[in-house]
C-alpha cells in the first residue's frame, strides 16, 4: 500500500523514453496505431461534443435535426435558462443556487479536511505513540469500507448533536470520508523526509507545533496541491453524501442536477439540461485541464485508496 | 519508525491526533458495529433494540430485488472491470509507442474520470435515449428500422451502464498501467529485443507480470469503484426499468429512505462488507505466504 506512491510518481526508465522502437518510416503498423488511438479518442470525446453542439441548439433544430450536426443558428439561451430560469419541481431558479452551495460546502471542506490531515500524518510519521499505528490501521481499513455501512450511523451521530441536514453536517461528513486517503498521502509525505531535519529542528528547542507550522508544513506543499486537487474534485463531484446529510436548503450542484433532469415533465429541455450538465462539469474539468500532470498525480494518490 | 517513537508520551501528538481517534473508533469501529447490530434488530424507522437473530438476513436472500442486485453487480463488475482492463492496457501500449500527442491524447483519456459519475450517466443517458441519441442520428441517416434502446429493455440495460463505466473508467486504467508499463526496467526491453521476442509478446508475457504492482492497483481502485457503484445508477436508469440494474448500493440507500426499512439496509449493507473484508484477508494471507509486497 505504501509503495504504490513512489512507483507511480517514477516517471519511468533510465531516460524516461518510452519503450516502444523508434519509427523509421510510416508503416502499415504505425497506421494502425494511429487508428486505434484516434478512434478511442472520438469514443472518449463524442458524449461531450454532443453536450456541447446540442446546449447551443434550440429545441426545434434539436428536435428535427442530427445529434451529430453542428448548430444553425448557435443559441446561448440554453445556458442563461440553466444557470438562472430552469426548474427543479416548483423552484425555477436554475442551477445557480446549487453551484453557491456547493461552493460553500467544498472551500470549508477542503479546508478542513487537508488541515486535519496534514497534522495528523506529522504527528503519525514524527511523534508516533503506542496505539498510534492502530488508529492508523483503523483508518486505513475505513477506505475500502463501503459508504453503505456507515452511513446509518453517521446520520445517528449528526442527529445527536443536531448537525443533521446541516451545512456544518456536510461539511464534517467530507471531512471523514476524506481522512483515509489524505491521511495516508501526508504521512507517506512526511515519512519520506530526512528525518535530519526533524532532528534539527528538535535540537533548536522548536516544538511539536513550531516545527510543524515553520517546518514541516511550508515543506509540504507539493502533496498539499495534490491533495486539494483531490479533494476539490472529489467533494465537487459528490452526489450521496450532499443528498443525504446536506438538506434542501444546502443541496449541491450535483443533486439539483440530478432533480432538474429527471423531475422534467413532456419532452426534456435537452438544450437546457445539457447546458447544466457542462456547467456541473466545469469546475472539475477546468481543475483538471490547468493542473494537467498533477492531475494525473492525484489519481495516483487516489489509488492509494484502493 | 521505531527510532521515531519518543519514550515519554508526546501530549501535544495526542491532542493532535484526536480527530484521527474520533475517526478510527467513532466512525469505523462503532460505526461499523452499529450497523451490524442494527442488523440483527428489528429497526424500521427509529432505533429498536429487539434482537431477532439472523431474520434480516434470511429475508434479505429471499428478496427479488436484492437478488437481482447481487445478480447485476457480478455482471457489472465483472465486464466493466475486465473491458476496462484490456482497453487500458491496450491504450497504455499503443501509447507507448512513441507516438506524437501523448498528452493531448491523455487528456482526452483521462477527461471523463474527472466529472461526476452523474454527469457520466446523464451524459450517456441521453447517447442512448431513442429519441434523441445514437437511435435517432441513425433514423436521421435514413436507417429507419435502426432500434437500439438500452436503457428501456430490462435485459439490456445493464450493458448500457457497462459502457458507461468503460467510458468512465478505461482512461485511469490506462494512466495507472502506462506508469507501471514505465517503471518497468528498461534493461528488459532490451534483452527481449536481443532474443527475437515479438514486441506484443513483450508486453503480454514480459512486461504485463513485471507490473503486478499497477494492475493490482487498477483492479482494487475498479473493485471499490462497482461495489460503491450508486450515482452512475441513479442518473442514467434509476435502478430501472423496473428494478432490472438495482445495485446494492443503491438497494441499501433505498432501505434507509423510500423503503423505510433500517434493519433490512443493515443487514444488506453488512453482507457489502463482506467481500471487503474476505479480500482484505486474502491479501494479507497472499502477502504472508507468497512472502512478496503485493501493491494494493
Amino acid at each position: 500500500m505504501t509503495t504504490m506512491a513512489p512507483t507511480l510518481a517514477a516517471t519511468g526508465r533510465v531516460d524516461g523514453e518510452p519503450f516502444g522502437l523508434r519509427p523509421r518510416s510510416v508503416t502499415i503498423g504505425r497506421v494502425g496505431i494511429y487508428a486505434f488511438l484516434i478512434i478511442s479518442a472520438i469514443f472518449f470525446l463524442i458524449p461531450l461534443y454532443v453536450m456541447v453542439i446540442t446546449s447551443l441548439k434550440g429545441m426545434p433544430e434539436i428536435l428535427a435535426g442530427n445529434v451529430l450536426s453542428l448548430p444553425q443558428s448557435p443559441t446561448i439561451q440554453p445556458w442563461i435558462d440553466a444557470w438562472l430560469h430552469a426548474c427543479t419541481g416548483r423552484d425555477c431558479s436554475g442551477l445557480s443556487p446549487g453551484f453557491f452551495n456547493s461552493v460553500k460546502i467544498t472551500v470549508p471542506a477542503v479546508i478542513v479536511s487537508i488541515g486535519i490531515a496534514s497534522l495528523t500524518g506529522y504527528a503519525l510519521s514524527f511523534w508516533s505513540y503506542k496505539g498510534a499505528n492502530v488508529l492508523f490501521g483503523i483508518l486505513v481499513f475505513g477506505a475500502f469500507v463501503p459508504y453503505q455501512v456507515v452511513v446509518y450511523p453517521i446520520i445517528l451521530g449528526l442527529r445527536t448533536v443536531h448537525l443533521f441536514s446541516s451545512l456544518p453536517g456536510i461539511i464534517i461528513v467530507h471531512t471523514i470520508f476524506g481522512m483515509p486517503v489524505l491521511v495516508l498521502l501526508f504521512r507517506n509525505f512526511y515519512a519520506g523526509l530526512p528525518i535530519e531535519l526533524f532532528k534539527a529542528a528538535r535540537v533548536d528547542g522548536a516544538s511539536f507545533w513550531q516545527t510543524f507550522f515553520y517546518i514541516m508544513l511550508p515543506m509540504s506543499l507539493p502533496i498539499t496541491v495534490v491533495a486539494l486537487i483531490l479533494q476539490v474534485t472529489g467533494i465537487w463531484n459528490d452526489f450521496l453524501f450532499g443528498v443525504i446529510y446536506a438538506g434542501r436548503a444546502n443541496w449541491p450542484m450535483t443533486v439539483q442536477l440530478q432533480n432538474m433532469v429527471h423531475t422534467t415533465q413532456g419532452v426534456p429541455a435537452y438544450d437546457i439540461n445539457m447546458a447544466a450538465t457542462i456547467i456541473t462539469a466545469a469546475v472539475p474539468l477546468i481543475i483538471y485541464f490547468v493542473s494537467g500532470r498533477w492531475f494525473v498525480r492525484g489519481i495516483a494518490a487516489g489509488a492509494v485508496k484502493g | 519508525m521505531a527510532e521515531r517513537t519518543r519514550k515519554r508520551l508526546p501530549i501535544a501528538s495526542i491532542i493532535a491526533t484526536i480527530p484521527l481517534m474520533i475517526e478510527a473508533v467513532g466512525v469505523y469501529v462503532v460505526g461499523i458495529g452499529i450497523s451490524v447490530y442494527f442488523s440483527f434488530t428489528d429497526t424500521v424507522i427509529f432505533p429498536s433494540y429487539k434482537f431477532i437473530g439472523l431474520a434480516q438476513y434470511e429475508r434479505l436472500w429471499n428478496t427479488d430485488v436484492w437478488l437481482t442486485a447481487i445478480r447485476n453487480i457480478w455482471v457489472f463488475g465483472g465486464l466493466s472491470i475486465a473491458a476496462n482492463l484490456i482497453f487500458g492496457y491496450l491504450l497504455a501500449v499503443f501509447m507507448d509507442q512513441r507516438i506524437k500527442q501523448e498528452d493531448l491524447l491523455r487528456t482526452i483519456f483521462l477527461y471523463p474520470f474527472a466529472m461526476s459519475l452523474i454527469v457520466t450517466g446523464l451524459v450517456w443517458q441521453w447517447v442512448l435515449d431513442p429519441n434523441y441519441g445514437l437511435n435517432a442520428t441513425m433514423h436521421g441517416l435514413g436507417w429507419a428500422n435502426f432500434y437500439f434502446s438500452p436503457l428501456n429493455d430490462a435485459s439490456m440495460a445493464i450493458y448500457g451502464l457497462v459502457v458507461a463505466g468503460i467510458w468512465q473508467g478505461a482512461g485511469v486504467t490506462m494512466a495507472i498501467l502506462l506508469a507501471g508499463l514505465r517503471g518497468v526496467d528498461g534493461e528488459i526491453w532490451k534483452a527481449a529485443r536481443v532474443d527475437g521476442i515479438p514486441t506484443w509478446r513483450t508486453y503480454l508475457f514480459i512486461a504485463l507480470p513485471m507490473m503486478r504492482g499497477a494492475v493490482a492497483t487498477a483492479v482494487v481502485l475498479q473493485c471499490i469503484g462497482v461495489l460503491r457503484v450508486y450515482d452512475l445508477i441513479v442518473a442514467m436508469t434509476g435502478a430501472g426499468p423496473g428494478n432490472a440494474t438495482m445495485m446494492p448500493a443503491v438497494y441499501v440507500l433505498q432501505l434507509l429512505t423510500d423503503r423505510q426499512n433500517v434493519a433490512q439496509g443493515m443487514a444488506a449493507a453488512t453482507t457489502m462488507l463482506l467481500p471487503v473484508l474476505l479480500g482484505m484477508i486474502a491479501i494479507a494471507l497472499y502477502r504472508r505466504f507468497a512472502g512478496k509486497a503485493v501493491t494494493a
